[in-house]
């Protein structure tokens, strides 16, 4: 599905992805964890073209390094950002629309399916993005990502602030996404979620992938979680 | 008394739709791309002067279409090919090609139709006096360029809240990055309010050159005027926009009637100033003549005391 190699990635002049390597197979959920400020974000950011790339970025076979956001996203990559970037003035079905990418919405969500798995946005559906609370917030920027149909989803640090309950409503989310055969990178922090629901486990550390592995291999691995992951 | 204020309220409600028609385009142009374009009157100025040579030729209604469409087309050509090119250079660079097009357009005038103002009328169809009101008439052109511009303000706000164009231009106005990673073509949406906002700006000289006068310098008179009316009704705000619009009106349409001074306030209180000292002429300037500057004492007390504006959405 995804095959990234050699990424190389500048904010002005800081060096911030070094050279990163990764895959992500079909129907598969791999996690990227590690620190704050080791490049998760930015690599998600520069996949889906919003900050320059230089390296290869394979998705389905064809380069997509260097295309514009809106076209890497019409081929399939959907982005669901860690600042959640709700369209405050538009209420919650306004931004749930905007997912789609066309008036017409014929993928594997339907904005029917969205209010049963989240009722609390069904409710909400009139209220604009700016006034619900932060775990609705996220729910929708998820849901909203997911109107557009996409084959594979980054999904950047989704519990981050959330209490227990909706942590856990959020990986049932994921393995929903996975269930319908979309591919998921997930990035996050914590282990929390990640262990339990994913095939495949990279850690970052200072722009670079320093481990790769499954849940069971990091989980035997004291010293890369203490190097790598503990605070 | 009531004569005065009816026909002021009036005056102020034309004199500030007319500055929302700029204004409304140049706070889209504002927020969407964090460019101040400073070229935005100029685009105004161009709508009065393309209206006044089309209705030299075939007449005013076409004109009044026809030259805000040439106006956005020609914005929309100066945001794909000059600003987006600009862009990667950062908004320095982008504000300097802006102040740059200014000039351009304004020498280019000069040029083409000459340093003094135009001969652009109102149209003899409503060069009438629509109807009387106490002992002023109010003339069909000014209801007319009410109904225009109410229309537009219609117009313009049913399209941003009930197309989906308009859902994701409002979008855009918050999160641009997360709009065009939804799969939706920013850079297009750009050029389109970049048009948009242009042809609006033309529009209002289309119906504004000949009531105002037509001439290089108007948009410099009027340019610095609507910037006040982006920072006071506050970034990404077209509501903030349109109140502020109407509060300068309102307030630099009164201000040029009224006659009195801070010594006459004093007077009223019964305190006379005496008629040396230093600062003797402040006391005696008329709230009329002070009419040019209020706009900018408001921005500037607008900035140190609530920078966001009115009604903005971040601090710019």
């Amino acid at each position: 599905m995804l095959e990234v190699k050699d990424l190389h990635a500048y904010y002005d002049r800081s060096h911030i992805l070094q050279g990163v390597d990764l895959t992500v197979g079909d129907g598969e959920i791999v996690s990227l964890l590690g620190r704050n400020g080791v490049g998760r974000s930015t690599t998600c950011k520069t996949i889906m073209g919003l900050v320059a790339p230089m390296g290869s970025i394979q998705y389905k076979g064809e380069e997509i390094a260097g295309l514009k956001p809106h076209v890497i996203a019409r081929k399939g990559i959907g982005f669901v950002p860690e600042d959640r970037w709700v369209f405050p003035d538009l209420t919650v079905l306004q931004n749930l629309q905007l997912g789609s990418k066309s008036r017409k919405n014929s993928g594997r969500w339907s904005i029917e399916d969205v209010f049963k798995l989240f009722p609390k946005l069904g409710e909400r559906s009139n209220v604009h993005g700016g006034l619900i609370s932060g775990g609705e917030q996220q729910m929708l920027t998820m849901c909203r990502t997911l109107m557009g149909d996409p084959d594979f989803i980054m999904i950047d640090e989704p519990t981050e602030g959330l209490a227990p309950k909706l942590v856990k409503q959020v990986g049932r989310l994921i393995e929903e996404i996975a269930q319908r055969g979309v591919s998921v990178l997930l990035v996050e922090q914590k282990l929390s979620i990640a262990l339990k629901i994913s095939q495949r486990l990279y850690i970052m550390g200072h722009g670079k992938i320093v481990f790769e592995g499954t849940p069971d291999e990091l989980k035997a691995d004291e010293s890369i979680k203490k190097e790598w992951l503990e605070v | 008394m009531l004569e005065y204020i009816i026909f002021s309220l009036l005056n102020s409600l034309l004199y500030g739709m007319l500055l929302f028609m700029l204004s409304s385009g140049l706070t889209l142009i504002f927020s969407m791309m964090g460019v101040l374009n400073f070229a935005h009157a100029s685009f105004f100025m161009l709508g009065a002067y393309f209206a006044f040579q089309i209705s030299v030729y075939i007449g005013f209604w076409p004109a009044l279409i026809l030259a805000p469409l040439i106006v956005g087309f020609l914005g929309a050509l100066v945001e794909r090919y000059g600003l987006r090119t600009v862009h990667k250079y950062g908004h320095v660079a982008e504000l300097l090609f802006t102040v740059g097009l200014a000039y351009l357009i304004e020498e280019s005038v000069n040029l083409i139709w000459g340093r003094s103002s135009v001969d652009y009328r109102v149209p003899d169809a409503l060069d009438f006096a629509a109807f009387t009101l106490f002992t002023t008439d109010l003339s069909a052109y000014r209801v007319f360029m009410l109904v225009i511009s109410v229309s537009m303000f219609v117009v313009l706000f049913l399209i941003l809240t009930r197309t989906r164009i308009g859902l994701i231009i409002q979008a855009a106005l918050t999160h641009p990055d997360g709009v065009s990673a939804l799969g939706h073509n920013v850079p297009g949406v750009f050029m389109l309010v970049f048009g948009g906002g242009c042809s609006l700006a033309a529009l209002a000289g289309v119906i504004g050159g000949n009531y105002l006068v037509t001439e290089p310098a108007m948009a410099a008179q009027l340019g610095p005027i609507v910037f006040v009316v982006v920072v006071v009704g506050g970034m990404g705000s077209l509501t903030g926009a349109f109140v502020a619009s109407l509060l300068l009106g309102t307030l630099q349409t009164f201000a040029v009637g009224i006659e009195y001074s801070l010594s006459d306030l004093l007077a009223f209180f019964g305190v006379t100033m005496e008629a040396g000292g230093i600062l003797k002429d402040i006391w005696r300037i008329q709230v009329s003549h002070t009419g040019p500057i209020l706009p900018y004492l408001f921005m500037v007390l607008m900035l140190i005391f609530r920078p966001k504006g009115i009604m903005g959405k971040r601090e710019s």
